[in-house]
């Protein structure tokens, strides 16, 4: 006998973890897209940031950041963030640069968004 | 970026030609959010940026020429006179009476042109008949009674191989003519192709008559439907070619460098006003994508940490339009921005539409400058 009303129903089965950690999944419940955000910020002179945030977790974060130091030539390094999971983060602007070297590896660039100016 | 548009391309295909041309002009090309369908704006260009961006659809197409559309077709004509031997060849096989038509085709390339052969034909009638040769019914008539008229005929066409030019009335007439020397019974088919090609004329009868395929009995191309949609269109809505002509403009943002470290963003509450958004709302918008902090100061002036250049914030101020401001249905820019229930809904004031928008978002912003100052703060 199976009663479907009476059955238990998870409406987040389906829902994949967007990060890995539960936090930043029930954080971007809601919010619909999982960007790979590719930011900017300002140091004191010339010099810049970017950091890269909302990797897929398919993606090895360390092994992506040595192919990016490498590739780039900057240093960068891995900030474990409360809120945003684990984020890249490398010296000057590399932001057309992640982005093109994202798309060539299989990223569809539609999930790439890139901010600042 | 010149290395990077070849990858864009597949993906920007889809997209209008003007929109690939507002991108290429930003330096961030890559930010461009394929996912919405970016209005085309030039907010910024009041100060002689402005990119020619050339006609994109049919619609603009005329708006740029006025009623140059007609002068096209009358380009593309002769061309497609041509066009129309090798239809009826590809037709030819298709339709019983091909083998008379091909006939007459042959005639028609002799002397200049198909014309010939059909103006033999009515004129033979309305010398007989006094028929009118546009009524294909009395023609089968006329053409029964051709045995009579047959001498004439052959006079006739000389004549007017002399005079050349009438209207093409394609090779309807043509089958006609050739059958009739040979069989009564053929005309019996000629007719009902004559009917056929009546109804397929009808539509083009209502209209101006310049199109192209009038003359023939080809297929009409998508491009000649297109233009002749947005002939009638804008015939009978005039005002659509004025009013929707002007663009989406905003003064450009004024920076101005306070000291070595901040820039202070001057017209922010024109701007504001001038897209109808809330000051904090484009304030929060600027500070998540540029990163930064800042503080509005006494005379309504932002003043943003760290350098920034006019075209920088203008990037980011265009982004936002596309974003906040302009409606993803129509492009108009006439919206409004209201919050319910911690969620943003922008609503078009023009064609209606309503839409939930994404709530502004600092990412993750990476330590910066001293620690201890930010301990203390």
């Amino acid at each position: 006998m199976s009663v479907q009303n009476l059955n238990t129903f998870d409406p987040f089965a389906d829902e994949a973890d967007p990060r890995g950690n539960p936090r930043g999944n029930s954080q971007d419940v809601g919010s619909q897209q999982d960007y790979i955000h590719i930011r900017i910020q300002q140091r004191n002179g010339r010099k810049t940031l970017t950091t890269l945030q909302g990797l897929p977790k398919e993606y090895d974060a360390k092994k992506l950041l040595k192919a990016f130091k490498k590739e780039f030539a900057c240093n960068g390094t891995l900030v474990e963030d409360e809120a945003m999971g684990q984020v890249i983060q490398l010296q000057g602007d590399q932001r057309t640069k992640i982005s093109t070297f994202l798309t060539e590896e299989g990223i569809p660039r539609t999930t790439i968004k890139l901010h600042g100016f | 970026m010149a290395s990077e548009e070849p990858l864009f391309d597949p993906s920007l295909k889809k997209r209008s030609k003007k929109k690939q041309v507002a991108f290429s002009e930003d330096p961030l090309g890559a930010d461009a959010d394929p996912t919405t369908p970016a209005p085309i704006i030039d907010d910024t260009t009041t100060n002689g940026d402005a990119v020619d961006l050339g006609p994109k659809t049919v619609h603009e197409q005329m708006k740029q020429n006025g009623v140059g559309a007609g002068a096209d077709e009358d380009v593309l004509e002769p061309k497609e006179s041509k066009e129309e031997d090798d239809f009826k060849a590809m037709f030819g096989d298709l339709k019983k009476k091909k083998k008379k038509k091909e006939i007459p085709l042959d005639l028609g390339d002799d002397a200049s042109g198909t014309s010939t052969p059909t103006t033999t034909a009515p004129a033979a009638a309305l010398a007989t008949d006094d028929l009118d040769f546009s009524d294909l019914k009395k023609k089968k008539k006329s053409s029964k009674k051709k045995g009579a008229a047959f001498d004439l005929e052959a006079f006739e066409k000389e004549l007017n191989q002399s005079k050349a030019k009438e209207s093409t009335l394609a090779g309807d007439e043509d089958e006609d003519v050739v059958p009739t020397g040979e069989h009564l019974d053929d005309i019996d088919e000629a007719e009902l192709g004559d009917d056929i090609f009546d109804r397929g004329e009808a539509p083009a009868g209502v209209d101006t008559g310049s199109e192209p395929w009038l003359g023939s009995d080809r297929d009409y191309t998508y491009p000649e439907l297109l233009s002749r949609f947005y002939g009638s269109l804008h015939a009978s809505n005039p005002s659509l070619l004025t009013s929707s002509g002007k663009r989406y403009t905003i003064a450009p943002p004024s920076i101005h460098r306070e000291g070595n470290k901040k820039s202070i963003f001057a017209n922010i509450s024109d701007i504001c006003k001038r897209m109808h958004r809330q000051p904090e709302h484009v304030i929060q918008y600027l500070f998540a994508e540029l990163g930064t902090t800042g503080s509005v100061d006494g005379s309504g002036r932002l003043v943003i940490r760290g350098r920034f250049q006019q075209k920088q914030i203008e990037n980011v101020l265009r982004r936002y339009i596309v974003e906040y401001v302009t409606c993803k249905t129509c492009k108009s820019p006439d919206t409004l921005l209201t919050k319910e229930n911690r969620i943003f809904f922008m609503a078009c004031e023009s064609c209606g539409s309503r839409r939930s928008v994404n709530a502004v978002k600092t990412g993750f912003q990476a330590q910066v400058g001293k620690r201890s100052r930010n301990r203390v703060g």
